[in-house]
């Protein structure tokens, strides 16, 4: 059996608005996730991570190379693979029931099929209570939760998660980042997450890409050996940490050369 | 507080009557007084002949009303939906636009006549534009992260167009039709002062002919009192049926 998501060759390029070179977002991008296990994109801004999630998630296709889930090739959006945003993206005219229904409805599923479903998913992030409250009357963290529901009720082969947390409060992340790790434990999903944070990525996920910018491609991958719960505050946390600061740092050099050195080019 | 004003300001206006009418600045005539007008509005009332004016009046908004929305709203949709409708419809829609409906009166009157169809061609026409333009915006204010939401969780094309770009189009279509509402009266009244048989702008011309200033004022407050009162309850329906929102959007148009 092979792996359960594929990404291969995937290049990614586009014309920017101003200048006439296109800008090359992604070169010769290879990942290879598999059934149950959860991966981290870890990198800075504009390393083109948050590209590869839309490119799986069949929002935008890549220039070229493929994406395979499951043996088939990913061509377009579909319910075979859940996306929770950054901003929750939550519809506000339909109740929290509703929107955790919503996969399910597309489906056709019946009522009472839905209202079964809907109230497992809701109980699984705690929110059952909120069934017909609208998604104004919730907090950041609560509506979040909702998205993840709402992305799991129609039985995703993977689950793609694009900085979900990146818009919450410190407090809110932390409980976020527990609560996540609960539901992946209690599901067994195969989960992408994407992440510009360190240490989120080391407390989530089984195995950690580093990546670099301009163009985006893999700077590194490593497994993160550490038992869960985690904490950040362990020795064997803190090591790891150290490492991947100091690959991203590196990363950091290569890019401001590189850019000082196209700077001296344009004149 | 609101109401308290009101009072306060009908009040005054019979304190002004009473005392015109003592040292006879204006013909009494001239300046009637709210109890006057309750009067003449009563007897309006008692004869029938204001029902019937009412009756006929709103009759003409309602159909022309929905005569226009019913050719604004999905061609607003359609325009707001689809890049290549936009470019051929936009145009010709924006060059219409700054003519005011009155304009065309004469026109219309010699097309259609001067019975009713001329004039629910015209509430139509000047309808169609509020509600037109407000609901290609609340199309084009769709949230793009809804839709990939939609589309992840397995929408098809005409299920993301009614439960995401109708639903976002909702408030803006609302206040079109406010808008649309609002400007329907107001051409109405217009219309039916210059060419009509019955309604309360006709109410008012021909008042008017027999020098009835009383029925006159009349005419002018049922129009406002009407105008208020579907506002009012437009607003409620808005109320109602966008619960879910937090904040009242801007009008455009």
């Amino acid at each position: 059996m092979g792996h359960k998501l594929e990404v291969i060759g995937v290049r990614h390029a586009f014309r920017p608005e101003i200048g006439p070179e296109p800008l090359v977002a992604l070169e010769r991008f290879d990942l290879a996730v598999d059934d149950g296990e959860f991966v981290c994109l870890l990198g800075p801004s504009g390393c083109g991570k948050s590209t590869v999630l839309n490119i799986v998630a069949g929002f935008i296709a890549p220039t070229a190379g493929r994406v395979i889930l499951d043996g088939v090739e990913v061509r377009g959006p579909g319910r075979d693979r859940g996306v929770v945003f950054q901003e929750h993206a939550l519809f506000p005219w339909f109740r929290v029931g509703q929107n955790v229904e919503f996969g399910l409805k597309m489906a056709r599923l019946s009522r009472q099929e839905r209202a079964r479903i809907g109230d497992r998913y809701l109980d699984l992030v705690s929110l059952r209570p909120f069934r017909e409250a609208y998604p104004k009357e919730l907090s950041g963290g609560m509506k979040q939760r909702v998205a993840i529901a709402r992305a799991l009720a129609p039985d995703p082969k993977v689950l793609l998660m694009d900085e979900p947390f990146a818009a919450l409060d410190a407090q809110t992340r932390r409980l976020m980042q527990d609560e996540l790790t609960k539901i992946w434990t209690a599901t067994g999903k195969t989960i992408l997450f994407v992440t510009h944070a360190i240490e989120e990525s080391l407390l989530l996920a089984d195995r950690v890409v580093v990546m670099s910018a301009r163009p985006g491609r893999i700077k590194a991958e490593l497994a993160v050996p550490l038992a869960r719960p985690r904490s950040d505050v362990a020795a064997d946390f803190v090591a790891l940490k150290a490492r991947v600061q100091a690959l991203l740092r590196e990363g950091e050099a290569e890019t401001a050369a590189g850019e000082s050195e196209e700077r001296a080019a344009d004149r | 507080m609101r109401v308290v004003s009101v009072a306060l300001f009908v009040l005054a206006w019979q304190a002004g009557s009473a005392l015109n009418a003592y040292v006879q600045y204006l013909n009494p005539i001239l300046a009637p007084s709210p109890l006057d007008m309750l009067w003449a509005g009563y007897d309006e009332a008692v004869k029938g002949i204001l029902w019937k004016d009412i009756g006929a009046s709103l009759a003409r908004v309602f159909q022309g009303f929905a005569l226009g929305s019913l050719v604004a709203v999905p061609l607003g949709c359609a325009v707001g939906y689809f890049r290549g409708v936009e470019d051929w419809i936009d145009p010709i829609v924006e060059l219409f636009r700054p003519i005011p409906p009155l304009a065309l009166l004469p026109l219309f009157i010699i097309w259609f006549g001067i019975g009713e169809l001329s004039k629910v061609l015209l509430i139509a026409f000047a309808t169609f534009f509020p509600v037109f333009v407000n609901t290609t915006e609340g199309v084009r204010s769709t949230d793009p992260l809804h839709v990939r939401a939609a589309l992840s969780l397995g929408a098809g094309r005409w299920q993301i167009f009614s439960n995401v770009i109708a639903r976002a189009a909702l408030p803006g279509i609302l206040v079109g039709f406010r808008l649309g509402f609002a400007l329907g009266f107001f051409v109405l009244v217009a219309a039916e002062l210059i060419a009509a048989d019955s309604g309360l702008g006709y109410r008012i011309q021909e008042s008017r002919n027999f020098f009835l200033v009383d029925r006159m004022v009349v005419g002018a407050v049922i129009i406002g009192v009407l105008g208020f009162g579907f506002n009012l309850l437009l607003r409620r329906l808005e109320e109602f049926l966008l619960r879910w929102r937090s904040t009242i959007v801007q009008a455009t148009g």
